[in-house]
């Protein structure tokens, strides 16, 4: 029976996984970007932007991951009318999914690029102020491009991570895998074929990425 | 941190200044440009944010629910503290018909999405049963699977960073493999995952959450459905929810870089006696740099 289920709604399962590899690339790239900012706040020298940038990791890093989506979904969406498209409920939700997703994932990704920067020996930043470069001039030819560097590997955990997280977006309602196998499940009745599937699923997923950064991570690797 | 840049001097004081201004400004305005939204939906209404002064509603309602978050942690936490050392030590089995499908289930519960595996608990326990497990069976089951698999890799890590003197002494004593396991090993690899054991902990009071999917009666249900019908005040009593999770989760941190404080600096002088390279490193504020959910 389940096997069944699973050959006959197999275009259905790809849809869905298709869905989730969009919002865990989306909210993969927002993610990135804003957690780079958040970090470059977290060490700077202006105590304000230091403030701003720990109160915003202490936060997000805090609060369930369910919480921070169903206040995307319904304080933002439905209370607050906040929508990116009129028309199309299911890309509305889509970004709304991402804002949430983005927000929480960069609080990570700040804290595992500030852990890249005390990577960094003491003496190359000294270096580096002693001939005169400002803060910026340190962060972006010194600090960051070994900070970066060495940063590959945790972000890799944190991209797998967020691959998984994207099942919690179910809160929202945007069709991805694990609102195609709770559907699946209550159609047919749970099988461990259906379930096996999705497990595979998201194995194929989550595998090669975890393969292909631990790769970078040696071949890029900082050399001291 | 401050190895980045210098003791500001008068023209970096006065930039720093200029700076803090703009930053000042542009989270006041930002505020309030997200304060008017909130007026013009009415949020700031008076009726949105008394109930959260009146005392039956926490006791009515935040509270039982902050006791079903409490009670699915603690449950779950020391479940999944069990069973993460038995499959720890089962990984580490000198028998390969042990090692190899203990370490399958352990891959296997860490690749897989926890709310998969919630949903895969209680439908599939419909299945085989007949009647669905509970809601807070259901999640119990899920955080102790995923969460006992993560831990039983913490502790892995743990034992390996314990020196070979020392399992080699206790060898040469005459201990056998699992009393060196019980006696020597483990004590060490806990004290020295402790940070990491506790950031795990961080994780699964985050995860319980995921129990509101399946029904189950936590803080989040209290503050997104409970509150929410009574006085249709969502966003109000979700900011409240967060705040009290908040404060649990950095009181475990808190507790974290106590438990840090308390393990031995590394002495190089002593072979034998390393502070573990935890795979979660934590920083100075007590977060866990290593697990990510």
């Amino acid at each position: 029976m389940g096997t069944d289920t699973l050959i006959d709604h197999f275009g259905v399962i790809l849809v869905s996984f298709w869905g989730t590899v969009r919002l865990a690339v989306t909210a993969g790239l927002w993610s990135a970007a804003l957690g780079l900012v958040v970090a470059l706040m977290r060490v700077s020298p202006v105590p304000a932007l230091r403030a701003a940038g720990t109160l915003y990791v202490t936060v997000l890093r805090n609060t369930p991951l369910t919480l921070v989506l169903l206040f995307c979904g319904l304080g933002l969406g439905a209370t607050l009318d906040v929508h990116f498209s009129r028309d199309d409920l299911s890309m509305d939700n889509f970004w709304l999914a991402i804002v949430g997703l983005s927000c929480y994932t960069s609080a990570f990704v700040c804290e595992a690029l500030r852990a890249g920067v005390n990577t960094v020996p003491r003496g190359e930043i000294e270096a580096a102020r002693s001939i005169g470069l400002t803060f910026t001039q340190t962060a972006r030819l010194v600090v960051l491009p070994q900070a970066l560097r060495a940063v590959i590997a945790p972000l890799g955990s944190i991209v797998i991570a967020l691959t998984k997280n994207t099942t919690v977006v179910y809160v929202v309602g945007y069709l991805e895998a694990s609102r195609q196998m709770k559907l699946l499940f209550d159609e047919d009745g749970a099988s461990v074929q259906v379930f096996a599937g999705f497990a595979l699923g998201f194995m194929v997923l989550t595998i090669p990425a975890g393969l292909v950064f631990g790769r970078l991570a040696r071949r890029l690797a900082v050399s001291r | 941190m401050n190895v980045l840049y210098e003791t500001p001097g008068p023209r970096a004081r006065l930039r720093n200044n200029v700076v803090t201004l703009l930053v000042v400004t542009a989270v006041l305005g930002a505020g309030y440009a997200i304060g008017t939204r909130l007026q013009a939906k009415g949020q700031w209404d008076s009726a949105l944010w008394k109930p959260f002064l009146d005392v039956q509603v926490w006791t009515g309602l935040l509270l039982p629910g902050l006791l079903g978050t409490l009670t699915a942690t603690v449950v779950s936490a020391v479940l999944a503290l069990t069973f993460g050392v038995a499959l720890g030590v089962g990984r580490m089995s000198a028998r390969r018909w042990i090692r190899v499908p203990v370490g399958a289930v352990v891959e296997f519960c860490r690749a897989i999405p926890l709310l998969i595996m919630i949903f895969l608990v209680q439908a599939g326990s419909f299945a085989l049963l007949g009647r669905s497990f509970s809601a807070f069976t259901s999640v119990v089951i899920g955080l102790t699977l995923y969460n006992g698999s993560v831990l039983a890799e913490i502790f892995r890590a743990g034992v390996r960073s314990v020196p070979r003197g020392q399992s080699e002494a206790a060898y040469a004593i005459g201990l056998r493999t699992s009393q060196v396991m019980r006696h020597v090993l483990l004590p060490q690899a806990v004290t020295a995952m402790m940070p990491a054991i506790v950031g795990q902990l961080v994780v699964l009071l985050k995860d319980t959450a995921l129990g509101w999917i399946v029904a189950y009666e936590d803080l989040l249900n209290a503050g997104i459905r409970l509150i929410p019908a009574t006085f249709s005040n969502l966003i109000p009593a979700a900011m409240v929810i967060a705040v009290i999770y908040i404060a649990l989760n950095i009181g475990l941190g808190a507790l974290a870089v106590r438990l840090d404080r308390r393990n031995p600096a590394p002495d190089p002088r002593i072979p034998g006696r390393a502070k573990a390279l935890s795979p979660a490193r934590i920083d100075s504020r007590g977060y866990a740099i290593g697990p990510v959910t």
